[in-house]
C-alpha cells in the first residue's frame, strides 16, 4: 500500500520537473553570466580553468562557506562519534600482498593528489579534488595496516592553519585591494604553473585543509567499527 | 532531453528508496543517489552540443567551443557539500545502531511515519 502510494506521488512529482524542464532547450548555448566567464576569465584572472577561475575567484566567498561547511561537518561527525574511552580500529590485517602493494602505492596517491591540486588553475581538478584523493590513500593505508595511526593534532593544526591562510589570503585582497579574496599578485602568463595571482594559494589552503579534514573523518568513522 | 529525464528518473529512484525503504543505511544510498540526479541535471542543462571542457588547454580554443562553467561550478560545490551530509548522517545511523541495535525503522519507535 505505501508502496503504490509512494510511486504515485512521485509520478506526479516527477511529470511536474519533467514539465518544467522540456521548456529549457538541451544542448545549446543559454545566454547567461557564464558566456562572460568564457570570454573575459583568463583576463581577468589569469586562470585558464574557467571552473577553478568561478570557483575560487568569481565565487571565492561561496567557497569559504563551502570549506566551512565541510568543516563544521567534519567537527560534527567527531563530537556526533566521541567517546570517552579512547578507541582503537579493530579491523584485522590484510592479506601480505594488499599490504606489500598498498605501501608502494600509497607515496604515489599523495604525490597524485598533490599534482591535482597544485594545478588546480591548469588541468580538471583543484583543492577538493586533491585533498579527497589524499584522504583515500590514507584510506589504503588504514585498511591494510591495523596499527597505521595518523597524529591528529597535525592534522587539526594543518586544517585549521589551512583555514586561516584561506582567511588571510581574502583579508590581504581587503587590505591592499579593494575587496576581499581580491587578486594582488600579478596575474602572469595564462597556462603556467606560476600564474593566475592568489588561485593557486587558496586551492593549495583548500587541498590541505580538505585532505587532513577526510583523513580525520575517515578514522574516527574507521575507529566505531566492534 | 533524454539527459534531463534519465536524471530526473535518477531523483526518483532516490526518493522512492528514502520514502519506502526500511533499512537505514538504504535510505542514506536514496539521498546520495538524489544527489547524483541533480548533478546531472545541472550538468546537462550546461552542456552544449559538440563542445569541450570549459579549459583552454590548446592554442586556438574559443569560447564558443566550451560547454557552460556555471553549472559545473555549483556542481564542484554541491558535490562536496553532499559528501559532508552523507558523513553526518551516516554517523548518526552509527549511533542509532549503537543505540538500538537494529538498523530497521520500524523496530526503533518514534520514528514511524
Amino acid at each position: 500500500m505505501r508502496k503504490v502510494i509512494a510511486v504515485l506521488l512521485l509520478g506526479i512529482f516527477g511529470y511536474y520537473i519533467f514539465a518544467l524542464f522540456v521548456n529549457v532547450p538541451f544542448g545549446v548555448r543559454h545566454d547567461n553570466v557564464g558566456q562572460h566567464y568564457l570570454e573575459h576569465s583568463v583576463q581577468e584572472t589569469g586562470a585558464v580553468n574557467i571552473v577553478t577561475a568561478i570557483v575560487v575567484s568569481h565565487r571565492g566567498f561561496d567557497t569559504l562557506g563551502e570549506v566551512t561547511v565541510l568543516f563544521l561537518a567534519a567537527t560534527g561527525l567527531g563530537a556526533i562519534l566521541y567517546d570517552k574511552k579512547g578507541k582503537k580500529r579493530r579491523l584485522q590485517n590484510a592479506s601480505l600482498i594488499v599490504k606489500v602493494a598498498s605501501k608502494l602505492i600509497y607515496p604515489l596517491i599523495i604525490l597524485l593528489g598533490a599534482y591535482v591540486f597544485v594545478h588546480g588553475h591548469l588541468t580538471p581538478g583543484g583543492g577538493f579534488q586533491g585533498g579527497a584523493i589524499i584522504a583515500t590513500g590514507v584510506l589504503l593505508m588504514f585498511i591494510s595496516y591495523r596499527r597505521f595511526e595518523t597524529n591528529h593534532n597535525a592534522l587539526s593544526w594543518v586544517e585549521s592553519l589551512a583555514g586561516m591562510t584561506f582567511v588571510t589570503i581574502g583579508l590581504a585582497g581587503l587590505i591592499w585591494g579593494t575587496s576581499f579574496l581580491q587578486n594582488i599578485l600579478p596575474l602572469g602568463t595564462p597556462n603556467t604553473l606560476l600564474s593566475a595571482g592568489v588561485i593557486p594559494l587558496i586551492y593549495i589552503a583548500v587541498g590541505f585543509k580538505v585532505g587532513a579534514e577526510l583523513t580525520a573523518l575517515l578514522d574516527n568513522m574507521l575507529k566505531t567499527i566492534k | 532531453m533524454i539527459y534531463y529525464a534519465a536524471s530526473i528518473l535518477l531523483i526518483l529512484i532516490g526518493m522512492y528508496a528514502v520514502l519506502v525503504k526500511k533499512n537505514i543505511i538504504k535510505i542514506v544510498i536514496g539521498l546520495s543517489i538524489i544527489d547524483s540526479g541533480v548533478h546531472l541535471l545541472f550538468i546537462a542543462i550546461g552542456y552544449v552540443k559538440d563542445a569541450t571542457a570549459p579549459i583552454y588547454s590548446r592554442p586556438g580554443l574559443e569560447a564558443g567551443q566550451m560547454v557552460d562553467p556555471v553549472p559545473q561550478a555549483l556542481v564542484l560545490t554541491a558535490i562536496v557539500i553532499g559528501l559532508a551530509v552523507t558523513a553526518v548522517a551516516l554517523s548518526l545511523v552509527i549511533r542509532l545502531y549503537d543505540h538500538h541495535k537494529t538498523l530497521n525503522i520500524n523496530r526503533i519507535r518514534k520514528l514511524k511515519w
